[in-house]
């Protein structure tokens, strides 16, 4: 699935990273704890959080997820918006909360990496 | 050191209190060892290992440093801090068990999840500590 086209699924604006909107999603992972986040190796994932700090971009970076989510609408600060740009990130913002934006994104196809076990 | 010339050593300070920075340590290592070449797997164990132990410096003691001996097939890391020390290695081992404040919950961290993650990324770790002296965490990662 595309960034893009999550973007839609999620009714969510673009914070930074638009020209990367055609990179492909295949897996997600949604948390608000980062060592949760920090315990699965995912590939092509995208995070969807409701946290909103500098160690959620950290996070990702360890992880090599270069997409996130901020659900319920949370506002993001110009500094994390900047840590993100320089790791050439995409960061998007959904008005939906964390049960339906995951439900809406597993029901498009997009399935966590648990998926079949 | 069997191959000294194929040896590289990097050593990076962690600030006290900074949740803004932590994990910059981690992040300059995972930049280098990619730049060097290895694989993305060892890339990634070596930086989610790295950031678990830095953010537990940050959290738990006044910083630390982080310093890594980098051979052609094996990271080994060090992380030092002169923070209180863990009394009870053993429970702090345990997953889910955690003496993290509220503030550190709040940005996502103190799930009882560092230490066993560490654990499992590395192939080899050992952690020493002494109650007002300082703990250091030693790992070992294999490349491939």
């Amino acid at each position: 699935m595309k960034i893009s086209e999550i973007a839609t699924v999620l009714e969510a604006e673009i914070l930074c990273g638009e020209e990367h909107l055609e990179r492909k999603i295949i897996s997600a992972c949604g948390s608000d704890m980062m060592s949760d986040v920090l315990a699965f190796v995912k590939q092509d994932a995208i995070l969807l959080t409701g946290l909103v700090n500098p160690q959620v971009i950290r996070t990702a970076e360890m992880m090599d997820i270069m997409t996130i989510a901020f659900v319920r609408g949370k506002k993001c600060g110009e500094d994390i918006i900047e840590l993100a740009k320089e790791r050439g990130m995409v960061l998007i913002r959904s008005p939906l909360t964390m049960y339906t934006a995951c439900g809406r994104l597993y029901a498009s196809g997009l399935r966590g990496e648990d998926h079949g076990t | 050191m069997a191959h000294s010339e194929q040896s590289m050593k990097v050593s990076y300070t962690v600030l006290p209190d900074d949740f803004m920075r932590a994990g910059e340590a981690s992040g300059a290592l995972k930049k280098l060892l990619k730049e060097l070449g290895f694989p993305s797997d060892t890339v990634r164990r070596c930086a989610i290992a790295t950031y678990e132990g830095e953010m537990n410096m940050v959290i738990h003691a006044q910083g630390g440093v982080v310093e890594a001996i980098i051979t052609p097939d094996t990271i080994e890391l060090e992380l030092r801090d002169t923070g209180p020390g863990i009394s009870d290695i053993e429970l702090a081992m345990t997953e889910g068990y955690s003496t993290a404040s509220d503030a550190v919950r709040d940005i996502g961290f103190g799930a009882g999840m560092g230490l066993p993650n560490i654990q499992k990324y590395s192939d080899r770790m050992s952690l020493t500590s002494e109650v007002g002296v300082g703990t250091t965490l030693r790992m070992t990662i294999r490349s491939g």
